[in-house]
Formats: C-alpha cells, sequence, structure tokens
C-alpha cells in the first residue's frame, strides 16, 4: 500500500506519466464499458454480422465528419408505420383497403446511400397487396410498383433495375431529386420537404395487419461508422479494448515472468544449466518469430489464446535472457545473497525471493513498455489474415479495411480509429514507462 | 602446534569429541579454486587456503589479520559453509563437516552466524528490517508466527535497536551505517549460533561508529558466551576486541600469538612489517619514513617456494628460507610463529 | 616539518558554500568554509562519512552536479581569485595545470584499453600541447618519482597492482607539475602496507618538490602520516583548523576531543570510546552549532551557531568554549 503510494507521489511529477495513465484509464474504462455493455457472447454475434445489422448503412464515415463538411451526409431515417393506425379507405367482407402514408422529411444536401422498405405482414393464408407511391413535396408522383407481400419482406427500392431504368437513376436519387426542366430530367439535386411513401394496401383477412419500415440508408452513421458487412464499427473497438489489453498484458507478464525466473535460474544454478539456457536462446533468438506464428496460424488454429501461447513460449528464450542475465550477475555475488546462503536459504528461494526482486523495479517499466509491443503484435498478426476468425479486434479492422481496399474507396476512418487505438494505447503505456524509467532508473533522472 | 594438530586429526576423524570447549577447529584446511582459461582448461589452482590448523574455544575472540588475497575471507567462507574444503577437515563441535548430509548442512549453517564488511550490501534493499530478520527463521523453521515476532524483536533489543517497534519496519536506506551494521548482526544472532564470524564488520562504518559496535560484538559475546572470528586487515581495531590474533600471509598461518604477545614482541617478520605499517594518529608520523618490506603479497597461484613471505624478508637466511617451509615454532605457550629464525 | 608561513597563501578560501537542491530540501554540503593553504604544505580535511568534504573537492576545481542551489565564496590561488573566472580560462590555467585532483578510487577509473604512460602523459598533451615525445620523456620522469619503473609506461592498467595504480594515478597528477595536489581518499581501498607505501611515497614527493596537498579522508591515523594543518569538517562546517601538531595533541573542538578518543590505538592500552548520536542530516536546519546535539560540554550558547575563533598557536575553533 505504501509503495503504490510512494510510487504515486514520484509518478505525479512527471506530466507524460500524467497523460500516460490517463489514457491507460481510458482504455481500461472503454474495457469496462465495452464488457458491460456489450457481453461477450453478445459481442461475438454481433461481430458475426447478418440481419441484425440491416437497418444500418454500408461503408458509412463517422456522424462528426460533417462537422467539417459543407454539405452535410444524411444520416439514417427510418420512418415506420403500421396498419394499426393507418386509416382504413374501406371495408369489405373478409377484408380491407386502407392506405398507410410514410411521411419522409428530408433536409440534407446529399443523397441517402440506398433506400429500403420492409415490410411484415402477418396474415394466415391470402397475401395482402400492396401498391406504392412516391409522392415528391412539389407535388410529383411516382408509381413504385405493386407487390403481392409475403410474410417478411424487403422491398429494396434503390436495387430495383426495373425502376431505375423507368426513373432514369436509382430510386434514391431519382426520388429525391430536384426536378429538371422536361421531365424525368435529374438536376442532381436534393429536392428538400416532406417526401411521402404511400402504400395503398389491400387486406384479405379481417385481422390481417402489416407494419412497414422505410429506411433512407445515411452516408454517416454513429461514432465510429459501418463497415461492408453494415457492422458498426464501435464494437470492434470497443472490444478490441479490452482483448488487446488483456493479449498484451498476459503476453507482457507471461514472458516476462518465466524469462526473468530461467534467467535467475541459470545465473544461480551456473554450470551446463546456465549454458544450456544460454545456446538455446542464442538458437531461439535467430528464429524469427512471424513466420512461425504465420504457420501456427495456417495450420493449428488462429485462435488469440493459441497465439498468445505460441508468443510466451517463443518469447520465454529470447533476447530478455540475456539483458536479465546482465543485470543479475552482480546481484548473484551480492553479499545479502551470501548471507542468505550462510543461514541456509535453498537455491529457489535465493532465486524467487532474493534475486529476482532486486531487479524487478528495473524491469517494470520495461515490462510496461513491452504491453503495447504486443498489442501490435496482435494487430499484426490480424492483418496478415490470422487473427482470431470470431473476435472483434483493432486488428480485424484493419483486416476488412484492407481487403476491402478502404483507402482506395476513401474509407479512411475505417482505418484511421483503429490505427488511432493502436497507437494511443502505445503511447499511454510507454509515456508511463518512460516516466517510470526515470523513477526507477535513477541514473537517468541527471539528465 | 603442528604435532597436536595431526593427532586432534586423527581423533575427529574416529569421530570422537576432542575437547568439549573447543567449537571449531580446522584441521590441514585447504581451499583451492581452479582455474580455467575460456572456462575450459585448467590453468592452476589459485591456493586461497593452503593448509591452515587451528582450534577456537568458547567465547574466545579470534582475529585472522592479514591483507587483501591472504586467504582470509576465504578461510571464513569454508568455515561457514560457502565454499566446499579441496582437503582437510572442519570440525565443529565434535562433528566434521564433511560427513553431514544436506539437513545436518543446514543446521550447522545455522550454529555459524556471519556479518559482513559492507552493512548496506548485506541486507536486501526491499525487504524491511522484520522481513530480513525472518528470513532466517522461516528458512529454517524455527517457531510459528508469534515466536518468530518474540525473536525479532528479542533481536533487535540485543543489539541495541530499541524500542523494536521503531525499526521493523524501516528498509535498510532508512537506517545510518551503524543501524544497519545492528540489523545485520541481530540477524547473524537470530538462530542462536555459537561461532560468529565477522568480515572486516566495521571497515565501512564510520570512526566514531566504529567502536559502538565493536563493543556490541565484545558485549554479545560476553553474555552469550559466543565464539567470535573477526577477520580483518586492520590490527589496531581488533587490538582491544579479540584475545589471539591469526596472522595469515599467502593462504598460510604466519604467526599466531595472544594481543598483547603478539604486539610486544611480534615472531614472524611479516607480523613485524604490519606493525610497522600501522599509524596511530600522531602528529610524529609526519616527519619520519616507516620502514617496509619491498615488493607485493605473491600470487596465490604460484606461491614462492620454502617460506612464502622469503622474497620480502628483510630477515631471509639464504639457503633456508627458499627451500625449506617453516613449520610451527611455538615459542612462547600459545606463540607460534611459522619462521625459521625461531629455530632454536 | 613546521612550515614558515609566506606572507601569500598558495590557496586561500574564504566563505565558501555549496548547496543542493535535493529531493526534500536544500542540501548544505559546504556552508561557509574557510582555510588556507601555503606552498609546500599538507593540509588535511578530516571528516567522517557525509561531512562534505567531497562536495568541498566538487567545489574547488567547479566540477560541480547539475542539481546545485548555489555555489559562492571567495577562492584565491596564488593571489588569483579565480571563482571569478570564466570557466574557460579556469580549465585552461587551474584544473589539471596548477591543480590536479586524485579522484577517490581512481586507480579503478584508469582506462582499461590504453597504456598507462599515454594516461599519465595526456595531461601535459591535453592542457599543456606538448608532443608525443617530450611527453613520454616527462611521464618516464614521473614514474621514477613516484616509484614505478620505467618500462611499466608500456602496461595496461589491469598488469598493475592496486599499489601500482595508485601510484600511476598519482603519477597523472603530478605530471604537469601543479602547485596543489588534491587527494580524495587515496589510500582508502588499499592495504595496510600498500597503504603505508603510499603515504611514505607521498612524504617523499613532499620533500623533493615544493608541491602543496590537500587530503581528504576519514582516515584519522592515516591523515596524521602527512598533515601539517588539519582541518576537521562536521555537518558541512569546519570545525577546527589547525596545525597538525596540536590537533593531534591537544585538539580543541570537543568533537576533535570525541574523535580521536574513538580511533583504536594500536600502541596504547586506552579503550577507545565511542561518540553517541549521529550528525544531523545536511538538510535540517540546525539553529545552532551543528554538534551541540551530541556534545558533552554544551551549554545554553551552543543554541546559537558559534563563529570561527582563534585558539593558541594558529588554530581556529568553531565552539563558543574559546569565544573570547
Amino acid at each position: 500500500m505504501r509503495t503504490w503510494h510512494l510510487l504515486w507521489q514520484q509518478l505525479r511529477r512527471y506530466p507524460s506519466a500524467l497523460v500516460g495513465l490517463a489514457l491507460i484509464g481510458l482504455f481500461v474504462a472503454l474495457s469496462l464499458y465495452a464488457v458491460l455493455a456489450i457481453p461477450y457472447r453478445e459481442a461475438l454475434l454481433l461481430w458475426r454480422g447478418g440481419e441484425q445489422w440491416q437497418d444500418y448503412p454500408r461503408n458509412a464515415a463517422p456522424a462528426w465528419t460533417n462537422w467539417w463538411r459543407r454539405s452535410k451526409l444524411p444520416e439514417t431515417i427510418v420512418v415506420r408505420e403500421s396498419s394499426a393506425e393507418a386509416t382504413v379507405e374501406e371495408t369489405f367482407p373478409d377484408g380491407r383497403r386502407l392506405r398507410m402514408t410514410l411521411a419522409f422529411p428530408y433536409g440534407y444536401g446529399e443523397f441517402p446511400q440506398e433506400m429500403n422498405l420492409f415490410v411484415e405482414a402477418d396474415f394466415i393464408e391470402s397475401r395482402p397487396f400492396a401498391s406504392l407511391l412516391w409522392q415528391t413535396p412539389d407535388g410529383r408522383q411516382f408509381d413504385l410498383g405493386t407487390y403481392r407481400l409475403r410474410g417478411r419482406e424487403r422491398i429494396s427500392l434503390s436495387q430495383n433495375r426495373d425502376l431505375a431504368r423507368r426513373l432514369g437513376a436509382p430510386a434514391h436519387i431519382a426520388l429525391l431529386s430536384e426536378p429538371g426542366a422536361r421531365p424525368l430530367e435529374l438536376t442532381g439535386r436534393v429536392l428538400p420537404g416532406e417526401h411521402r411513401l404511400i402504400l395503398d394496401l389491400v387486406m384479405f383477412e379481417d385481422d390481417a395487419e402489416v407494419s412497414t419500415k422505410l429506411i433512407s440508408y445515411g452516408r454517416v452513421h454513429g461514432l465510429a461508422g459501418t463497415d461492408h458487412q453494415r457492422r458498426d464499427l464501435m464494437v470492434a473497438l470497443l472490444w478490441g479494448t479490452p482483448i488487446a489489453l488483456a493479449f498484451g498484458l498476459l503476453a507482457a507478464v507471461g514472458t516476462t515472468v518465466t524469462t526473468l525466473v530461467v534467467a535467475a535460474a541459470g545465473v544461480w544454478l551456473g554450470g551446463w544449466i546456465d549454458a544450456a539456457i544460454q545456446r538455446i536462446t542464442e538458437v531461439n533468438m535467430i528464429l524469427p518469430m512471424l513466420p512461425v506464428l504465420v504457420m501456427v496460424g495456417a495450420l493449428y488454429s488462429r485462435s488469440i489464446w493459441v497465439m498468445l501461447g505460441v508468443v510466451v513460449l517463443f518469447g520465454i528464450f529470447s533476447a530478455g535472457i540475456k539483458m536479465y542475465r546482465a543485470m543479475l550477475l552482480p546481484v548473484r555475488d551480492a553479499p545479502y545473497i551470501e548471507a542468505a546462503r550462510a543461514y541456509g536459504a535453498g537455491h529457489w528461494r535465493i532465486i524467487l525471493r532474493y534475486m529476482i526482486p532486486r531487479v524487478l523495479p528495473v524491469l517494470i517499466p520495461a515490462f510496461v513498455t513491452l504491453i503495447p509491443s504486443f498489442v501490435f503484435l496482435e494487430a499484426s498478426l490480424a492483418v496478415l489474415g490470422l487473427g482470431d476468425p470470431v473476435l472483434p479486434t483493432w486488428g480485424k479492422i484493419l483486416n476488412d479495411a484492407q481487403s476491402e481496399g478502404a483507402l482506395y474507396n476513401g474509407y479512411y476512418y475505417w482505418v484511421v480509429a483503429p490505427a488511432v487505438m493502436l497507437m494511443l494505447s502505445g503511447l499511454g503505456f510507454a509515456m508511463l514507462g518512460f516516466a517510470m524509467d526515470r523513477i526507477f532508473n535513477p541514473r537517468l533522472r541527471a539528465g | 602446534m603442528n604435532e597436536q594438530s595431526v593427532n586432534l586429526t586423527a581423533a575427529a576423524a574416529t569421530g570422537s569429541t576432542v575437547d568439549p570447549s573447543v567449537v571449531v577447529a580446522a584441521r590441514e584446511l585447504h581451499t583451492w579454486f581452479e582455474l580455467r582459461r575460456w572456462g575450459l582448461f585448467r590453468v592452476g589452482n589459485v591456493r586461497a587456503v593452503d593448509g591452515v590448523s587451528f582450534e577456537l574455544r568458547r567465547g574466545e575472540a579470534a582475529a585472522f589479520v592479514g591483507e587483501s588475497g591472504c586467504g582470509k575471507s576465504s578461510l571464513a567462507r569454508t568455515l561457514l559453509g560457502l565454499y566446499r574444503p579441496t582437503s582437510g577437515q572442519v570440525v565443529f563441535e565434535g562433528r566434521e563437516m564433511g560427513g553431514l548430509d544436506r539437513g545436518q548442512r543446514r543446521d550447522y549453517r545455522a550454529r555459524v552466524g556471519y556479518v559482513q564488511q559492507d552493512p548496506y550490501g548485506a541486507l536486501a534493499p526491499f525487504m524491511d528490517v522484520r522481513r530480513i530478520l525472518r528470513e532466517p527463521l522461516i528458512v529454517n523453521r524455527v517457531g510459528d508466527r508469534g515466536e518468530r515476532e518474540t525473536r525479532i524483536r528479542a533481536a533487535l533489543e540485543e543489539v541495541g535497536l530499541s524500542p523494536p517497534t521503531d525499526f521493523l519496519e524501516k528498509f535498510p536506506h532508512m537506517l545510518s551505517g551503524g543501524q544497519q551494521q545492528r540489523v545485520v548482526i541481530a540477524r547473524a544472532l537470530i538462530l542462536q549460533p555459537s561461532l560468529l564470524i565477522a568480515d572486516e564488520p566495521v571497515s565501512m562504518l564510520d570512526a566514531s561508529v566504529r567502536v559502538e559496535i565493536l563493543n556490541l560484538l565484545r558485549d554479545i559475546r560476553r553474555s552469550r558466551k559466543l565464539t567470535l572470528a573477526f577477520v580483518t586487515h586492520d590490527l589496531s581495531t581488533v587490538r582491544h576486541f579479540a584475545e589471539r590474533i591469526f596472522v595469515m600471509y599467502a593462504g598460510r598461518m604466519a604467526e599466531v600469538a595472544p594481543v598483547e604477545a603478539l604486539l610486544a614482541r611480534p615472531r614472524h617478520p611479516y607480523t613485524e612489517a604490519l606493525l610497522a605499517a600501522l599509524p596511530d594518529p600522531d602528529p610524529e608520523n609526519a616527519g619520519r619514513l616507516r620502514e617496509l618490506p619491498a615488493g607485493e603479497p605473491p600470487s596465490l597461484l604460484d606461491p614462492p617456494s620454502g617460506c612464502r613471505f622469503h622474497p620480502r624478508c628483510p630477515h631471509r637466511i639464504a639457503g633456508l628460507c627458499e627451500t625449506r617451509e617453516p613449520p610451527d615454532f611455538e615459542v612462547a605457550p600459545g606463540h607460534v610463529a611459522a619462521c625459521w629464525l625461531n629455530q632454536e | 616539518m613546521i612550515v614558515k608561513p609566506e606572507r601569500k597563501p598558495l590557496l586561500r578560501v574564504e566563505g565558501l558554500r555549496l548547496h543542493y537542491r535535493g529531493e526534500r530540501g536544500i542540501v548544505r554540503a559546504v556552508d561557509d568554509v574557510g582555510f588556507e593553504v601555503a606552498r609546500n604544505q599538507a593540509l588535511v580535511v578530516l571528516g567522517e562519512s557525509g561531512c562534505g568534504k567531497s562536495s568541498l573537492v566538487r567545489a574547488l576545481f567547479r566540477v560541480l552536479p547539475r542539481n546545485v542551489e548555489t555555489c559562492t565564496g571567495k577562492v584565491w590561488f596564488d593571489g588569483d581569485d579565480v571563482m571569478a573566472w570564466r570557466e574557460e580560462e579556469f580549465r585552461r590555467r587551474i584544473r589539471g595545470v596548477r591543480m590536479a585532483l586524485v579522484m577517490q578510487a581512481a586507480m579503478n577509473a584508469l582506462n582499461p584499453v590504453v597504456r598507462v604512460g599515454e594516461q599519465v602523459a595526456e595531461p601535459l598533451r591535453l592542457h599543456l600541447g606538448w608532443g608525443r615525445e617530450r611527453a613520454r620523456e616527462r611521464a618516464a620522469e614521473v614514474f621514477r618519482l613516484v616509484g614505478i619503473p620505467a618500462d611499466f609506461l608500456r602496461r595496461y592498467p589491469f598488469e598493475l597492482s592496486g599499489g601500482m595504480r595508485q601510484r600511476a594515478v598519482l603519477a597523472m597528477a603530478l605530471v604537469t607539475e601543479p602547485d596543489l595536489v588534491v587527494l580524495d581518499e587515496p589510500t582508502s581501498a588499499l592495504d595496510v602496507l600498500t597503504q603505508a607505501n603510499i603515504m611514505n611515497l607521498l612524504k617523499r614527493i613532499k620533500a623533493k618538490t615544493k608541491t602543496s596537498f590537500i587530503l581528504i579522508t576519514h582516515d584519522i591515523a592515516t591523515s596524521s602520516e602527512v598533515a601539517d594543518r588539519v582541518a576537521l569538517m562536521y555537518a558541512g562546517q569546519i570545525v577546527e583548523l589547525n596545525s597538525a601538531d596540536k590537533f593531534f595533541r591537544q585538539p580543541s573542538h570537543p568533537y576533535a576531543k570525541a574523535l580521536l578518543a574513538s580511533v583504536p590505538r594500536l600502541r596504547d592500552g586506552v579503550r577507545p570510546e565511542s561518540i553517541p548520536g549521529r550528525p544531523p542530516n545536511l538538510i535540517e536546519e540546525v539553529a545552532g552549532c551543528r554538534f551541540a546535539a551530541r556534545c558533552p560540554v554544551r551549554f545554553e550558547m551552543c543554541g546559537r551557531m558559534p563563529e570561527m575563533s582563534a585558539v593558541a598557536g594558529d588554530g581556529q575553533v568553531r565552539c563558543w568554549l574559546y569565544d573570547a
């Protein structure tokens, strides 16, 4: 307790440490929020993608990018209506005709990305009819066709090629466009005001109901934007945080602790044990780790935990052994260790309780700066396509962005957001680590 | 002494207790270190301790004096069981150390306390005083939690760190040099040893603190009837705190004598040289040059033939000292010198 | 040996203060220190660890760490007020040329990959711009002076014993024929016989040359080997400054008395006595005499800081008992 307090007293004097701590605190808070707001299973399900994302636009930039856009990009507009609230025009035996009006006020200067109508009809056997009519604020009307409804369906206005041919452009552009001089000539400018989608429904069952949802997909969405599968990137950015922290921390702890114990054991026990450790390390140091990871990923498993295990395993006999060895050699000959031998302390007690604690303070800063390097490693693996197939991570976002040609297509946010998260996490740990280095290694302080 | 020690070796070998008042005895003790080039080829042996015999009695204060590299620290570490003797025996309370198994070896180590030169280095910087003192108890499975605490407090009281509560939670760097050395002594005492080996216990301390620590060691020795072995290069500090002095040179005993006899009439030229080299605070010193033997201590890898001091000795007897190793001459009761000058 | 005081001392220090910014406050390492060193005189600055004696050396040589709060006072070297000089001039004309320093454990700081001869000759080539040949000849000359065979010039430091290395370091300091050599704990890491040899050597050099010495040490017995005068430091101040004769025979300051009584003597049956308590750390503000808390003869005056007062001979003592 007191040591923590002392550490804090020291850290407080380094602005970089405070910034670093703030960043790490932010990431920890984000992790907590992610874990609490989106339970793990749900996060995995969400990230799998599919119908649950149908209300979201594809490849939409974050909403705040509108701040610096002269012409604001539209957000997603959802208009709902159900037959229960609609005006009944006519009733006849075993049925009724009614008109549903989906008022669609549109004030953006840019066209939406896409427009879809979702219709959910509740009936027993006779399928209702719906004829769709688009009414522009200036009174023009477009017949969008008649549909015989099934249970649930998506009427894709934008992708209806017949309609597009008829209107001269995809529906979401043609319908919202300001009329030109001649009929069907498009100016390419949005006609603002209240557009209406009128559904004339004929239902042949008394208790049949229809509910509809008109979605005008925006070109910006939320804080993080969406990807090619309409997934909100926020999910992966949020959930990427605890995964990155956990991976970085576990890998750093795993490698540091085991390496330290192995190095200390080598230094203390000496002889052939030390020689063996040194030779293994030298061989291991020239083995490139990345190809090994690629092989494991390709041939065995891409689970993040398997990767973690491999990273730790290869990390044990790393260059760290040489560094720790150099630090532990003078400790081995320290008088207090000789005293411990004199009162009968055994080998493992000396290694674990006398040698390692002595060098620990010097290692903590290095340990802190080691965490982000493992976070980066995980991201690199994901970019190489060796990321965990089910987990939403920062690296996965980058991987998707890369494979979808995000930068080529101008979806810079897709790359920038995870990159910023990676950089900030690196920065946070590095700033804290460097400040701690100054505290724990007073030699650096004189400068 | 030579003859006598041979007899004692025989007695010890048969396992019989020789003399209950003898706490520790060394018999023809050799501690050599193998020297290898590139860790492979044996170059030779560093003969740090090269044939040393003595006995220390209960409650006795003995000082092993010599220059660095004379083997006094290696001897101390051999007695502590930190180095395995190359040959010869250490007999501790009637039992030969070489024949001990692992558990007995640990017991033996617990019966010998160790006080080192550098008090700050001798204390683990990351442990507080309580943990420093608890470690030997835990390692040797002494007592339960409560009993350990009682012992720790008693040990602190005994070395004059009272009230103990003020010190239990301190880390070594918060203590002064003298206090650190007291903690080291408390740690050496906490297992109730019968022999305390102090390797230069005050050489790193300030003059005004030295006497305090030496007084403390003397008081503890008296109250506990402890055998105390000082290892030091400084004859003047042990003059008032040791009863017998063992002068070592190049891995061997040059002279052994009670303090007063040694100071009054040294019988080995090396002892004479040591005494001549040591100043007392005296303004007269500035006006005169000291007479000192030429040269440097010999290499322990290849010590000189005959008497090891002969290349530097001002009284060398030509034809004798270079060729024949001097035996231990008993010049007076309890006063032994390994020098041909004492030959009748 | 009695040195006739000259009218103009070689070194004169007045009101020297060196304060550091520490983690917990101002460290008053050197506080109002003044002394003189005459030509061919040896002054011993005696003090226990942490009394500020090493800081005194730093201030004299102007090799200061970064966290210096104040460094004030007057230092006259051979009549020149060198504290007022710019660093550049001080480096060119004084440090390493007329005033040489043998640092603590300097013998272990020799460059292991350069032959000792070259290291000894380096100050000549660096400070005085001498040619290689001339510098080598001079190096051989100082090697003879410090008692190292000339063929050792071509050896590497590891080929020399501890005593030899200490001699080499001394040679390095003497090579420019400085007026003043400052030795910081020159013998503390050496063995008894080696130590005595080095002290013999210093005595010889002092007799042969006109060099003055300042010997900084905690070793009271060894310090008496060369001292003409003794300055005893306690908690950043000089508490007694006196001739060696007076200091070792009849010390005046209570601390000096206690310190001398604490030295175990080989040729004397008197038991050494310890000094109870410990010195104040240099951060604490002590209102009065800094030794008062441990002093056996303190009285009410000791609550105020005493000034240096003259005592018999040509000594000065910082103690109210001697206040005239």
